[in-house]
């Protein structure tokens, strides 16, 4: 038999698809348009007798999840723009130290406290180490429910997998809309991945494990940075994925992540049926970055739409290596774009 | 088929509840869905509105900004509506609290007395099922056919008493629709 088909909250149906990735501990504090994730958690965590904390603040919720982490518990949090800002810090170290987590930003309009409608402002601070130091870490940007639900899913394995943060940078749209969902089957918890590196339970093992991101002697450290950029970039070459549409004929790309895609699907279809050769290119991962997408297709005329003042738009200038003419259309401040909007942007760039 | 409708009132008169059970009995009718609201911070009497999307093809942007259908459930809500509707669309207006014509001479307009068809229900609490059996009607998108089983899970058991007027009231409204 199909699986149900549920109707949920974007929210809900991250918090339900964490549960059945197997997450022991969550840890979070409220905010605004994330709520609901939190509540979800509260409620369904402590009747799987799992963890639960509703911490102090976000600085304290992240570093429990970096020390349940650490023991080699699935930890997670979430939360809302200013709150990720707050937990930059503990990404950081987890980064350091290799430690896997899943970290949900449904993200709001800033700078600063700012507003509570959906923007896509944190791009730059999800994929550039929003914290201090030289790293990265996985982010996955979902256009649904489904896809919020089965990324939360999956962002376990990631973050396990290739030992560091996962993070789902989802908006206010994709996690206060509601549509339908299919969720995964719970995950086994014999499939997950080892971690002999966890600390504490010694048992039998003749070292002690240290997890840690201080490293004072230079020359090591280098090294250790070294090899982490190796791992990056074999997740570079692995991980990165992406949707494409309509791509071979198409006089003008249409790139876009998360709710924008949405808008830009949309518009894409309006076009179309005016006769207008119009693609769309959506990274699914915004790190790492389907670069080697986006440089294949160098030379195309590209148009970027983003909920933010453009940023984005510069991983697409970058590796489409300055042989793409590309335009940007941004809404900011908590305003969505419109199909008509985009419509109208495209039929100026082709002057149709 | 796809159908964008445009819900607004005032918080109270059931406007989410009305989107939610819209998109509800569209997905058990295997259709995509979408539902996004949008409502002020106040607990009752703020305004209410909701961007529904109900269809045979996967569903593009969420947000409804032209929509095939308006539902006008307060006088606050017509100015809004009447602006974006699209050329010919379809406005369903709450006659009981909106007292003007609308000035949209093109579209097909359905005027539903919601309020008093609900009080002789028995409640004007059932005011948005009525509202959304006339949906149902006027536009086919939605049977509301699987609505019984659909509230059954909506609605926690201490509420399920309150089903067959809910059934009652979506007969009446879709009546209402000539």
């Amino acid at each position: 038999m199909a699986a149900e088909k549920r109707l949920m909250k974007g929210n809900e149906a991250m918090g339900e698809a964490a549960v059945r990735a197997g997450c022991d501990a969550y840890f979070g504090y409220p905010i605004t348009p994330q709520n609901e994730l939190t509540a979800y958690m509260a409620k369904h965590m402590i009747d799987h007798k799992r963890v639960f904390i509703q911490a102090e603040s976000e600085v304290s919720a992240i570093n429990m999840v970096y020390g349940a982490a650490a023991t080699g518990a699935r930890s997670m949090t979430s939360s809302s723009s200013p709150g990720v800002s707050l937990k930059q810090e503990g990404i950081s170290y987890a980064c350091g130290a290799d430690v896997p987590m899943v970290v949900i930003n449904v993200a709001r309009s800033g700078p600063g406290l700012g507003g509570i409608s959906p923007a896509q402002g944190d791009y730059f601070q999800s994929t550039r180490g929003g914290g201090h130091g030289d790293y990265h870490h996985i982010v996955l940007a979902p256009k649904s429910v489904q896809e919020a639900a089965d990324l939360t899913f999956e962002a376990f394995d990631l973050a396990d997998e290739w030992r560091m943060p996962a993070m789902i940078l989802a908006d206010g749209m994709i996690g206060q809309m509601m549509e339908g969902v299919v969720l995964p089957e719970p995950k086994d918890p014999a499939t997950r991945v080892a971690k002999p590196w966890a600390v504490g339970n010694k048992g039998k093992r003749a070292e002690l494990n240290h997890v840690d991101s201080t490293q004072l002697v230079p020359e090591n450290f280098e090294k250790a940075l070294h090899a982490r950029y190796a791992r990056y970039d074999e997740i570079k070459r692995t991980v990165a994925r992406w949707e494409e549409q309509h791509l071979e004929d198409a006089d003008v790309i249409l790139s876009a992540y998360g709710t924008s895609a949405r808008v830009c699907l949309g518009a894409m279809q309006m076009a179309r049926k005016l006769g207008l050769k119009v693609g769309l290119l959506r990274p699914i991962t915004l790190w790492p970055f389907p670069e080697k997408r986006f440089g294949e297709l160098a030379g195309k005329r590209f148009l970027v739409v983003e909920m933010s003042m453009g940023q984005m738009v510069e991983d697409v200038r970058l590796y489409t290596h300055g042989k793409s003419e590309v335009s940007f259309y941004g809404r900011c401040g908590g305003m969505i774009p419109t199909e008509e909007d985009v419509l109208a942007e495209i039929r100026r760039i082709l002057k149709k | 088929m796809t159908e964008k409708t445009f819900m607004a009132g005032f918080g109270g008169q059931g406007v989410i509840s009305m989107g939610q059970l819209w998109v509800y009995c569209g997905m058990k009718e295997d259709l995509e869905v979408t539902f996004f609201p949008f409502y002020g911070a106040e607990k009752r009497g703020g305004i209410a509105r909701a961007s529904v999307i109900v269809s045979t093809e996967e569903i593009a942007s969420p947000l409804v900004t032209v929509p095939d259908s308006a539902v006008v459930m307060n006088m606050d809500s017509l100015p809004l509506c009447e602006a974006n509707l699209k050329q010919g669309g379809t406005m369903l207006i709450n006659s009981s609290l909106v007292k003007v014509d609308t000035k949209r001479t093109d579209a097909r307009v359905i005027k539903v007395p919601c309020n008093e068809i609900a009080e002789k229900l028995g409640d004007v609490k059932f005011a948005n099922m009525v509202m959304m059996g006339a949906l149902s009607k006027a536009t086919g998108a939605v049977k509301l056919d699987k609505l019984e089983a659909v509230l059954k899970s909506f609605f926690g058991p201490s509420k399920h008493k309150f089903i067959p007027m809910n059934l009652k009231a979506i007969e009446e409204g879709m009546k209402a629709v000539g």
